[in-house]
């Protein structure tokens, strides 16, 4: 029988050290929505959305009201729009259109986002991903509640740097088309290699084609629980810490799947991934920036920061599987600047470097994350980087990505608002060195040798 | 068996039991197990009751309890049981 001491706790963990279940996300397959009318598409799209989605909502709220537990974000991820649309679109205002039919349907059914206007270029680009690439900038523009993402390289296929070079551009221009709103249009668009099919996590959710029809996915979260249980056990040894962060990842998750399957059973959808990721949030206590401290490090950015966040997201993951009976995603700790409290701090007191935050992303999941660089940064700059990422995520056999916001008109030192759930950045150092002539070749950087492994 | 939790928080006074006791009765609750600590004249208090047989949806079962916890200034939560039992049992 449950005791007071263990309730207790949960609702501690809920009402003090922000446990909550960060996002249901509804994978909808829009493959069979595709033809060769754009009218008839757009329709049909909307129409399968608000047929399965409908009730999304409704649901994760009172599944939060029956636990105690909030269900902070319900969502939905799409077949890359690149491939159902590759039929009916020959323009980019075609692309344009779709963009403007999920952001109404999102609206309608009241999710906060819809995660999918996305392209897969790992090897090379149809004319239909080139052109819904090339309407990204009009598209954030003119939408409120879409996410978008390509996939530029994997392990399998190496890297594709004509789209690499694309998308430096194409993140200059989103820039400019939102300047009014701080760039915010690249907040809500990541490059990736080696994108899973799974994520919940926006920016980069999609319904990847090995997917079904619908599929319930759901990321857990709870920084603040684990940096909450390391202060009571400060100064143990590594055993100590490790089997901490283990037991607590473990209660964290159980209630994701928990939550995963009323919905899955609610909904009458099948469940599909639980994601094992710390996910920070702007809040005071929310942070896995903290967490790095309560380890044992000044502020992220210190040496030994690589191996504390490597530690921190391998024991995640190690007390996760345990809880939950699929386990897929990102399932990471994630470290986005402009989201977490303790990372903004490190990088107004000049700790945390974007080479830095560059190594960290070796041993998490999910790469350079909301970080805000100045506006005046040429293309190829951003291009570097990403192909910087690709390399680490391409070479290593996991996802990487690259969020960055050259933020229109502001320089290093100053600061960007985002609000809400995207929190503010410190503008940070980009090496002013260029990488124009690599970054102009043509083709594509081949796939790995899987020997050899140094 | 619709296992739920009950908990009460908040300044200990004459009563607390008696009248969220009054609204389980009202509503075919059936109490499984209580336990209770008083601290400092603070009060902490858990239920696990059966809803099986309760008259209200579980919403506005919840929803009813509290206001009888605001009439007193108590906190009440009220939780479908799996959330504990899941996190806390292998």
């Amino acid at each position: 029988m449950i005791n007071l001491s263990e309730v207790t706790e949960t609702n501690k963990m809920i009402a003090e050290e922000n446990l909550d279940v960060r996002t249901i996300t509804m994978g909808i397959s829009l493959l069979d929505t595709a033809s060769s009318s754009l009218d008839a598409t757009c329709k049909a799209i909307y129409d399968k959305l608000l047929k399965y989605a409908g009730n999304l909502v409704e649901t994760g709220d009172a599944i939060g009201r029956d636990f105690g537990v909030p269900v902070i974000n319900k969502r939905i991820s799409i077949t890359p729009i690149a491939m159902v649309g590759s039929s009916c679109c020959k323009k980019t205002s075609d692309f344009v259109k779709i963009a403007k039919t999920l952001d109404k349907a999102a609206k309608k059914i009241g999710v906060n986002f819809i995660g999918g206007y996305s392209a897969i270029v790992s090897k090379g680009m149809t004319r239909a991903d080139e052109l819904l690439i090339r309407s990204i900038p009009e598209a954030m523009a003119s939408t409120e509640r879409i996410c978008s993402s390509v996939n530029v390289g994997s392990t399998k296929t190496g890297i594709d740097m004509d789209a690499v070079r694309l998308m430096g551009e194409i993140i200059k221009e989103a820039a400019l088309k939102t300047k009014k709103a701080d760039s915010i249009g690249c907040a809500k668009l990541v490059i990736l290699c080696n994108a899973p099919d799974d994520n919940p996590f926006m920016a980069g959710a999609f319904h990847g084609v090995s997917e079904g029809d619908v599929v319930i996915n759901v990321g857990v979260s709870g920084p603040g629980v684990v940096n909450h249980v390391l202060k009571s056990i400060r100064g143990a040894d590594f055993e100590t810490l490790c089997e901490t962060i283990k037991r607590t990842s473990f209660k964290i998750t159980r209630v994701g799947q928990l939550v995963a399957q009323e919905a899955s059973a609610r909904l009458g959808v099948p469940f599909g991934i639980i994601d094992l990721s710390l996910a920070p949030t702007p809040a005071i206590g929310d942070s896995v920036a903290d967490i790095l401290k309560e380890i044992g490090l000044e502020h992220p950015g210190a040496p030994g920061t690589t191996a504390a966040l490597a530690l921190l997201n391998d024991q995640v993951k190690k007390g996760g599987v345990m809880a939950s009976s699929y386990v897929g995603g990102l399932s990471g700790a994630f470290i986005p600047v402009s989201e977490d409290q303790g990372m903004i701090d490190a990088v107004n007191a000049g700790a945390l470097t974007i080479e830095k935050l560059e190594a960290m992303t070796c041993v998490c999941s999910v790469g350079l994350d909301m970080i805000a660089i100045p506006g005046d940064t040429p293309a190829s700059s951003i291009s570097g980087i990403i192909a910087d990422e690709a390399a680490i995520g391409m070479i290593n056999q996991k996802t990487t990505a690259v969020r960055i916001i050259p933020v229109a008109g502001k320089k290093v030192g100053d600061t960007v608002e985002f609000g809400g759930l995207l929190g503010r950045a410190p503008v940070m150092n980009v090496s002013k060195f260029s990488c124009e002539a690599m970054i102009s070749r043509r083709g594509r950087i081949p796939a790995p040798i899987h020997s050899f492994k140094n | 068996m619709k296992k739920t939790i009950i908990t009460v928080i908040g300044r200990d006074t004459v009563g607390i039991l008696a009248k969220v006791c009054t609204y389980l009765a009202k509503n075919k609750v059936n109490i499984l197990d209580i336990s209770q600590t008083v601290t400092g004249g603070y009060f902490n208090m858990m239920m696990i009751v059966d809803l099986s047989e309760c008259t209200k949806s579980f919403d506005a079962f919840s929803m009813g309890l509290e206001r009888i916890g605001a009439s007193l200034v108590l906190k009440t939560n009220c939780q479908k049981a799996e959330i504990f039992e899941k996190m806390h049992r292998v």
